[in-house]
């Protein structure tokens, strides 16, 4: 009885925008919910007011898919109940609270398909919170949506694909790239040719980055171990050890990240049950190939279901959206769903090369220092973590939260936690998953305490 | 490989009251085992609102009120930390003429038991008071109360009871204990055999099994306090916020997070957590957003809430059992236990020591429900302070 499904899709991304297609072609009319003012995502996010620059300036390579992707929104716009500028911050019952404004109300779902996406890792060293210092995701953000740069003379530094790609972008869009500096070993990359055959595009899509990059004369340098950022009131330069030498350079803007973070939140409070994906160093919901979760009528999609990329993401929302379909007993194409099965296995291994390409920097946890912030809402430094370990024996994520207020503040560890679980680790003499997760609680992200409170809407 | 202990105490629950009865008796000099379920001070202990108050309290409980009032200031002293207490004082609002006269009236009862309590009119208190908005009556303010940090005091106390030499067993449950010849068995955790002359209960929300075990069935049930906070704000709340009639609690951090209460959560499948419901949490947002204007425009970045234990009177169990000779309970702090906690340990201590206690504890004796029908009231507003039902 399509009458009785009135499913929820949090998330206007890829992932989210093909679930939502799915469900209106099989004429069902969802809610879609999503915090930015328009659809796309983090990775087709759109201009917020209208300039002279076309898809291929915006998204160069990935334009026709961002076209393709926004041109289906437009589509499908009238057939769902679109709530944009909309924050889901509590999750109980087979409803969510939502915010728009100052306005709270409580929505009710009879499925529900999480597409929230991701954001970047982030590891603190020397001087990352000083002004002038932007994660990769946020560089892009800064130059797709307001269409301006992070600085006059940018540096970007970590590990990842998205590394090379904003780098690229910048260059493309007339900034001034000072170096680009690459936490992973040049050897790393040579894993990349083994993906030649399960993605070559994506793979000749990355060298091209790369040699475009050098060919214009930015600086790209291998095995790269952050030192600190310069500055006193903002960024003066970055200074960065490499083959047992110290190099400095001189910049006002650094963007920086360590490939991706799922933002699970929403899925713990559903009540998903989570596994520890060793390739992403991180707790994701549990989920079945077509993404249901441990919990009926929850469905995951898309980076918020373990890293997978744009791509992944648009095949998962689909699969999803048919996984809802099928379990609501209503006919699906299964030679369609063999198809998406089959494409998300093959990015899926190719995950594996990329991980080895631009591999977590391990020895960061040993080389930083006692006095660098660790947590920066609560401004609590990676020393008070390892004190808390040596002298109260916290060998557990929630206790050092609790001990020291780390992931406590404004972020609730979504931008903390990774670098803690590192630091309680190594210091205790641990693996990553065996010192728990955070638990997540609403709000998800802050809210007003002067919200109006609505009546339940169906 | 089982092991097996032999103490002289052992202590179920590594609580407030657990952890500070554990140091109490160690430092007298007994050998004791402080077992927990989980982390020690993880559940109510850890996770209240952190009111530091005697004011409110029903008249039987403020002598053993009082007797903890003193421990306070000497946090560092005696368990290394000061647990961000803060003797700020506690201003109970009143928000009608009927309110104001209950605050008259509670204020004439105690006025002979020490809490110096000072009623101030409408015109002072929006003097003293400014950035408290709204219809209040008046207020009672009690100078000497305060506010302190519970998920620092409560495991700080575990700690300082493990350095001066208790076994404290984390993640450790107690699945069954009895009475044999030869004092208590305990087993715990999947492989550790206690023995052990005293018991203490101070299991808080989960004690009421292991009175039913001794044949003393209480009326304990968990209820879920749950907490808003802010994002850190100029400090202007100088005095920790109760209400006569209860609905909100407030008090402010050094960092200028302001915390505020008044409504309750609900457990989750994992019945030891629990969290606040969504329309509870703005429900105190809007209350705390009308009572102070300096927070119409913040944002709350954190809920939690915790399970806690309470009777059905909301006076705490504390005492020997009726049933079983060196049997102690201390449990069912009904959302007051906090304040109480460290001296409510040094009572057991002594209980252990002496068989009594210098602190009349007599009004908490665990047959006081077997004895009546129908449990009498106290007449007091613990915090949460009024019993409300999140929708």
């Amino acid at each position: 009885m399509s009458d009785a499904i009135r499913p929820l899709i949090v998330g206007a991304g890829p992932a989210g925008i093909r679930a939502a297609q799915t469900l209106v072609n099989a004429g069902i009319r969802p809610v879609v919910i999503d915090e930015a003012p328009s659809s796309g995502g983090q990775i087709y996010r759109q201009r917020l007011v209208p300039d002279e620059r076309s898809a291929k300036d915006l998204y160069g390579s990935e334009a026709a898919k961002a076209i393709a992707l926004h041109g289906t929104f437009a589509r499908i716009c009238d057939r769902i109940d679109y709530l944009p500028e909309t924050l889901v911050w509590n999750l109980r019952d087979k409803a969510v609270d939502v915010v728009t404004g100052q306005r709270t109300r409580r929505i009710a779902f009879s499925h529900l398909i999480l597409a929230t996406g991701a954001t970047d890792r982030v590891l603190p060293f020397p001087g990352w919170t000083l002004p002038g210092v932007f994660t990769l995701g946020g560089s892009q953000i800064a130059l797709k949506s307001q269409g301006c740069a992070i600085g006059e003379k940018v540096v970007f530094l970590g590990s990842g694909p998205l590394l090379y790609l904003v780098a690229w972008q910048y260059m493309k869009a007339g900034a001034d790239v000072a170096a680009v500096l690459d936490t992973a070993p040049f050897s790393a990359k040579f894993h990349l040719l083994r993906g030649l055959f399960a993605q070559p595009s994506v793979v000749l899509r990355g060298f091209r980055f790369a040699a475009e990059l050098m060919a214009r004369g930015v600086a790209v340098h291998f095995g790269v171990q952050p030192v600190r950022i310069d500055g006193t009131t903002r960024v003066e330069g970055i200074s960065w050890r490499e083959r047992g030498k110290e190099h400095r350079l001189a910049c006002d803007a650094v963007g920086y990240g360590f490939s991706l973070r799922s933002e699970t939140q929403l899925a713990d409070l559903a009540g998903c049950r989570n596994i520890f994906d060793a390739r992403d160093r991180a707790w994701r919901p549990e989920r079945d190939s077509a993404g249901r979760t441990s919990v009926s009528g929850v469905y995951i999609a898309g980076d918020g279901a373990g890293i997978a990329g744009a791509d992944a993401a648009e095949l998962a929302g689909e699969r999803a959206g048919l996984a809802l379909l099928d379990d609501a007993g209503l006919p699906v194409d299964h030679a369609r769903i063999g198809v998406l099965e089959r494409k998300l296995a093959s990015i899926q291994k190719f995950r594996n090369v990329l991980e080895s390409a631009f591999p977590f920097p391990e020895s960061w946890v040993t080389s930083i220092a006692d006095d660098v912030t660790l947590c920066r809402c609560e401004e609590i430094a990676v020393g008070d973590a390892r004190a808390a370990v040596r002298d109260q024996g916290v060998s557990e994520l929630n206790r050092l939260k609790a001990l020291t207020r780390v992931g406590m503040g404004r972020c609730q560890g979504r931008m903390c936690a990774s670098a803690a679980v590192e630091v309680l680790a190594s210091a205790c003499g641990r693996s990553p998953d065996a010192v728990g997760r955070l638990r997540a609680q609403p709000p998800i992200k802050p809210i007003p305490l002067a919200v109006a409170a609505e009546g339940e809407a169906a | 490989m089982s092991r097996t202990l032999h103490k002289d105490v052992a202590i179920i629950g590594g609580g407030l009251v657990g952890s500070s009865a554990a140091l109490a008796l160690r430092r007298m000099g007994f050998s004791v085992v402080l077992l927990d379920k989980g982390f020690c001070g993880a559940q109510a202990s850890g996770v209240n609102y952190g009111g530091v108050r005697r004011q409110g309290r029903p008249p039987e409980q403020i002598a053993l009120s009082q007797r903890a009032h003193a421990i306070w200031p000497r946090l560092m002293d005696l368990i290394g930390v000061d647990g961000e207490f803060v003797r700020s004082g506690h201003l109970k609002l009143a928000r009608t003429e009927a309110e104001m006269a209950s605050l008259e009236a509670y204020a004439a009862r105690v006025a002979d038991l020490g809490l110096d309590l000072e009623l101030i009119g409408g015109i002072q208190l929006r003097e003293h008071f400014p950035w408290i908005a709204g219809d209040v009556t008046g207020a009672s303010l009690c100078a000497g109360d305060g506010h302190a940090n519970p998920r620092l005091v409560s495991a700080a106390f575990a700690h300082a009871a493990r350095h001066a030499g208790v076994d404290v067993l984390e993640h450790t449950p107690v699945s069954h204990v009895e009475k044999a010849l030869d004092g208590f068995h305990l087993s715990a955790g999947s492989s550790t055999e206690i023995k052990a002359r005293f018991v203490i209960n101070s299991a808080g929300a989960w004690a009421g099994p292991f009175a039913e075990a001794f044949g003393e069935p209480v009326p304990l049930h968990a209820i879920y306090p749950s907490m808003i906070v802010t994002e850190p704000l100029n400090v202007f709340m100088n005095v920790n916020i109760g209400a006569e009639g209860g609905g909100i609690y407030a008090r402010q951090v050094e960092r200028g997070n302001c915390i505020v209460g008044g409504m309750r959560g609900e457990p989750l499948a994992e019945p030891d957590f629990s969290r606040p419901t969504g329309s509870g949490a703005v429900t105190i947002m809007n209350r705390a957003a009308a009572l102070f204007p300096a927070l119409r425009h913040a944002y709350a970045i954190r809920f939690w809430s915790g399970t806690e234990g309470e009777m059905a009177d909301r006076n705490p169990v504390i005492g020997f059992s009726r049933t079983t000779p060196n049997l102690i309970h201390a449990f069912g702090f009904s959302g007051a236990g906090f304040q109480i906690a460290p001296g409510v340990g040094e009572v057991l201590a002594e209980l252990v020591r002496d068989g009594e206690s210098r602190t009349p504890i007599q009004a908490f004796a665990i047959d006081r429900f077997a004895r009546t029908t129908q449990g009498s009231r106290a007449d007091s507003e613990p915090e949460p302070q009024k019993r409300e039902t999140a929708q």
